[in-house]
């Protein structure tokens, strides 16, 4: 479903924020991406929803190369990944419904459909009759979950979330993680990166690290509990 | 069928959008309303002149009167004379002669100029006639005028309508004035809603980072500001018109005062339906293209980072 191949990443002032990453995620595959600050994990993401370029390997997602994206093409490209963002970048102009409703929109569905999708994606994060209300009246938990609405509601086939739960307590890092894999359990592929070792090592699933733009580990978080256990074998030996 | 029918969708909801948008913050909103209005009826206005003057120029072009000065030794008895010679001729029409006498009398009454007439010794005017030929070519005209020139008698002999030319050669001019005023007008028009609409992409760049993010094509994010764009060209260029109208509104009554004492039932004529057509549609369009140089230049520029 995502595919790096030797991907290197060089901004123009210089700095090389990744440096020759390979990993593939499989169809329906979960997977967290760790690693401090500034090992890569945002310009990976970025690399995945096209709002940047390679500087020299192949990204393939959605068994396209997006290499092959013309700038013309972004956007169709776009509209089928899911992207759940730390600040939820939510449009506080408008309401809740509006906001889940933007892709729809943009994708050309009718009203109707339109407005089925969205009731059933404020649904799946449990915000059902919240639909007119403003964005600035939730609570930051409850603002995340219409951003995962929202990253959801076109029914994509790659959800990618940067931070998801960066401004959240543990308990509501938890809550949000677990609405995330239940779309997992749904069959879409999930990469969610994250600082949040606790709650990783927690939900136990495939782990890819970054340091200083290389992969430093790839599989299974260790001590992970019985039962979320990737059923992807490792692909870089064993984990950190 | 489908697809024709979201499209027509989409238009309309960043039609609505547009005018939302407009009405939401309408302070703003009527000050850059106000500003394309009063550029646009500055060339509409001149136009609305150029069109009324010309209009009196041409009910008066028929009117290819000469007045024949006499010389001042000339007697009364000899110009009369003269007149009935002169009415006698094919390419004349008629003849109407004016002693010196009834030319002070409605000298006098007409200029106001009656106690500094009063002052003066003698009558300081000569015997006139006003001949109005049967002619209508321009080269018939001058022979005539030279002949009439060409007798002892004569003064002077003014052509009546060379002031018409010369009004209309002033119109030609004048008309090509307004053609230059209403092209920087409008150049103006697409700067000012450009330069509007640029503020309204920059106050609205998370927008339009969230939907470029979420798969928004450029026509997509274009769109409504193209709408908007389009909605204050329309708003400018309806309350030019009414700004005209109005205007024309209170120049009807002393119009009407001053035609009066012409003995005239000249009145102003509007813009006309051809004009107002061309008003409303054009301001449309420069608002449309305002919005798209803006959006060209500077959509480009929001990328989600």
């Amino acid at each position: 479903m995502i595919s790096f191949e030797k991907v290197y990443k060089r901004y123009p002032n210089g700095h090389e924020a990744l440096s020759g990453i390979s990993f593939a995620l499989e169809r329906g595959e979960m997977a967290f991406l760790t690693g401090p600050s500034g090992a890569g994990k945002s310009t990976l993401l970025k690399l995945i929803a096209l709002i940047e370029r390679p500087t020299r390997g192949s990204v393939i997602v959605n068994s396209r190369n997006t290499a092959r994206v013309s700038r013309r093409r972004i956007p169709g490209f776009r509209r089928r990944i899911g992207v759940v963002f730390q600040d939820h970048k939510l449009l506080h102009d408008r309401s809740v419904f509006d906001n889940v409703a933007l892709p729809l929109v943009i994708a050309g569905f009718g009203p109707r459909e339109t407005g089925r999708r969205v009731r059933a994606a404020l649904d799946q994060v449990g915000l059902r009759g919240r639909e007119q209300d403003a964005p600035i009246t939730l609570s930051t938990g409850e603002q995340q979950r219409v951003g995962i609405a929202r990253a959801v509601a076109s029914r994509p086939d790659v959800v990618i979330a940067d931070e998801p739960t960066g401004n959240l307590d543990p308990e509501l890092s938890r809550e949000i993680m677990r609405l995330l894999r239940r779309f997992n359990e749904v069959g879409v592929t999930l990469l969610i990166a994250t600082h949040d070792l606790q709650l990783v090592e927690e939900f136990g699933h495939r782990r890819i690290s970054l340091a200083a733009g290389q992969i430093a580990g790839d599989g299974l978080a260790p001590d992970a509990p019985p039962g979320y256990r990737s059923t992807f074998p490792d692909r870089r030996g064993s984990p950190p | 069928m489908g697809a024709a029918l979201r499209y027509f969708r989409l238009h309309r909801q960043n039609l609505s959008g547009a005018i939302g948008r407009l009405l939401r913050h309408p302070l703003g909103s009527l000050l850059t309303v106000l500003v394309i209005a009063v550029a646009l009826a500055l060339p509409a206005g001149l136009r609305v002149l150029v069109n009324n003057v010309g209009a009196l120029s041409g009910t008066w072009e028929g009117a290819a009167d000469f007045t024949v000065y006499l010389a001042d030794a000339v007697s009364e008895e000899r110009a009369r004379a003269l007149a009935n010679d002169i009415g006698a001729r094919d390419e004349v029409a008629e003849v109407a002669f004016i002693s010196r006498a009834d030319a002070l009398e409605e000298f006098r009454t007409q200029s106001g100029f009656g106690a500094a007439l009063d002052a003066l010794d003698e009558n300081p005017l000569p015997h006139a006639l006003v001949v109005r030929p049967e002619l209508s070519t321009v080269g018939e005209m001058q022979a005539l005028a030279e002949s009439l020139a060409a007798l002892e008698e004569t003064a002077l002999v003014q052509l009546d309508t060379e002031w018409v030319e010369r009004l209309r050669a002033m119109l030609v001019l004048i008309e090509r004035a307004v053609d230059i005023v209403s092209a920087l007008v409008a150049l103006g028009v697409v700067l000012v809603i450009g330069n509007t609409i640029r503020l309204e992409i920059n106050n609205r760049s998370t927008e339009i980072e969230v939907m470029k993010l979420v798969g928004g094509s450029d026509g997509f994010i274009r769109r409504p500001f193209l709408y908007l764009g389009f909605c204050y060209g329309l708003a400018g260029a309806l309350v030019a018109a009414l700004l005209i109208a109005a205007s024309l509104g209170l120049l009807a009554a002393p119009v009407g005062a001053l035609a009066e004492l012409y003995a005239s039932a000249w009145s102003l004529t509007g813009l006309g339906l051809r004009d107002t057509a061309i008003l409303i549609g054009g301001g449309a369009a420069l608002g449309w293209a305002g919005a798209w140089l803006a959006a060209a230049r500077h959509l480009r520029a929001i990328e989600p980072t």
